[in-house]
């Protein structure tokens, strides 16, 4: 049943493509800049941030900037799937009580969206490669991959934080406080070098493989084999957890919105 | 694709259902509840939460070509019957059978976006019940047609009134032939002449021997679309037959409350 569900949401892509592209377009609808809004707001936090936190490491700009703006990028994506995982049923209420569509259909559309808002915002990192004339070279390609297992672990992530939260409405506001912790602690705004031999605290945490794994290809490098390791790891446990509650609980979600 | 329909129909064994209550404070919503005279019944399921019972032991057998009424005060579990015929609620207990693609006509808004164009929510609403884009431009004549809205169509939805609005689902829902209809009374938000209009919609549905399930508290209504009845009461059925008899008893329960008020 679980299976189906998967399978049928997915081909029902004209669906949810458009259901996705819709939720974009209505938040800025009317809007002169419309989609490109997120694009410029990123662009304006990676210059001033970039500038300010250069001089705070003292670190040259041409060293840092691509990197927080890489890092932000990805770093953006990954947290929109935790922060907004918890609604995408609750706010769907008004499509699950009325017809019976696959469930999966509104993970799809959410995961789709924020696809979408990733592509608009990387424009920012073909503007700052270029800017600083950094060439990453056929490496930048490993970056597919590694995009492809983070929104992988973003949509299964979403699965089981969509379905607890539609039970449970504590656990929105609690992910939000957590991601913003998160995004601290991880080697986002500040490179892992400066860790010296503490380097653990950036292994144990999960994001930072997830993130090392799209911006380091992205800067020219490879990733580390444990960084492959670390995010297979993490997508094998996503994967049992979404499977174990989506098969369990899925046909309780309308019961409970 | 064979030429010939397949005869839908639906079962319903037996089926409960019941929703939990969360809300904090759900000893005063318990007291609030229980005072209601009518409505699901109030039990405590095995971890002591509050349940309410909208449906308890319903079974029906619905055959191709039935129009069924569903008649029962508010809250009697018309609309829960409706969704778990339509496999939105799957019941706690007990099973639904159906065969036959559904058409659940439960409320007029579902995939209406106010910000874009009738003919862009006509797509959206189509692709909703499982349309493919060719078929939806197929019929999207017979949908302006149908509406009778014009250059409405144009232009962004939140400027239509709700009658406009009606008119445009439910042509969007009735333009591809579904084998299950099912309907809340929104339906009646319409002038008489779309009424009349929307009957013959409808009449060309049975015709092609599907089902219709109907909820409404209008007599008229159900004598005008439909041929039995389904009478609900307190999440169970209280009777069940032709539209004339159930409708006549319920008549008959409705003046005996009033001789008592």
């Amino acid at each position: 049943m679980a299976i189906a569900d998967l399978r049928d949401g997915f081909a029902a892509w004209r669906l949810w493509g458009r259901m996705g592209w819709n939720d974009i377009l209505q938040r800025y609808r009317r809007s002169l800049l419309g989609p490109f809004w997120l694009t410029a707001s990123t662009a304006i936090m990676v210059v001033a941030l970039g500038f300010l936190y250069a001089e705070l490491f003292k670190t040259p700009i041409r060293n840092f900037l691509p990197f927080l703006c890489t890092g932000l990028l990805v770093w953006n994506l990954l947290a929109t799937f935790l922060s907004e995982g918890g609604i995408i049923f609750t706010a769907a209420e008004s499509y699950i009580k009325q017809v019976r569509l696959p469930y999966s259909i509104y993970v799809y559309r959410s995961s789709w969206s924020k696809i979408i808002i990733f592509a608009h915002n990387f424009v920012i990192y073909f503007g700052v490669v270029t800017y600083f004339g950094i060439w990453p070279g056929a490496t930048a390609l490993l970056a597919i991959p590694g995009l492809i297992l983070l929104v992988l672990n973003g949509t299964l992530a979403t699965i089981y934080i969509g379905i607890l939260s539609a039970r449970f409405r504590d656990i929105p506001p609690l992910i939000n406080s957590v991601v913003q912790l998160i995004f601290f602690v991880t080697p986002i705004m500040w490179k892992p070098e400066l860790l010296h031999r503490r380097v653990y605290i950036a292994d144990i945490n999960p994001f930072f493989h997830l993130i090392e794994i799209v911006r380091t290809p992205l800067l020219g490098n490879v990733p580390d084999l444990k960084n492959y390791l670390a995010a297979l790891l993490i997508t094998a446990i996503n994967l049992g957890l979404a499977g174990l509650v989506f098969t369990r609980f899925r046909s309780r979600i309308a019961y409970w919105i | 694709m064979n030429t010939d329909k397949i005869q839908s129909e639906m079962t319903m064994e037996n089926v409960s259902v019941s929703f939990p209550i969360y809300h904090g404070g759900s000893r005063s919503l318990k007291k609030s509840l229980l005072f209601r005279s009518s409505g699901g019944h109030l039990a405590a399921d095995a971890n002591h939460r509050i349940v309410v019972e909208a449906l308890r032991n319903v079974s029906t057998h619905i055959a191709a070509g039935d129009r069924v009424a569903l008649i029962g005060s508010n809250g009697a579990g018309k609309t829960t019957l409706l969704r778990v015929m339509a496999g939105i609620y799957e019941p706690v207990v007990g099973t639904v059978r159906t065969r036959g693609t559904i058409s659940p006509m439960l409320d007029i808004g579902l995939g209406i976006d106010p910000d874009i164009s009738g003919y862009e929510n006509v797509r959206m609403r189509g692709l909703i019940l499982g349309m493919t884009p060719d078929e939806i431009a197929g019929k999207m004549q017979d949908i302006s047609d149908f509406t009778e809205l014009g250059e409405y169509l144009d232009i962004p939805v939140r400027t239509y009134s709700s009658g406009m609005m009606t008119r445009l689902t439910f042509a969007v829902a009735t333009s591809f032939a579904p084998e299950i209809l099912l309907m809340d009374e929104w339906i009646m938000a319409g002038d008489d002449r779309f009424i009349t209009k929307a009957r013959h919609r409808i009449d060309n549905f049975v015709a092609k021997a599907s089902i219709l399930v109907l909820a409404s508290h209008s007599a008229e209504t159900c004598r005008q679309f439909c041929n039995k009845a389904l009478w609900m009461d307190r999440g169970m059925i209280k009777a069940a037959g032709s539209l004339e008899e159930i409708l006549e008893m319920y008549a008959e329960t409705q003046r005996g409350t009033v001789d008592v008020a």
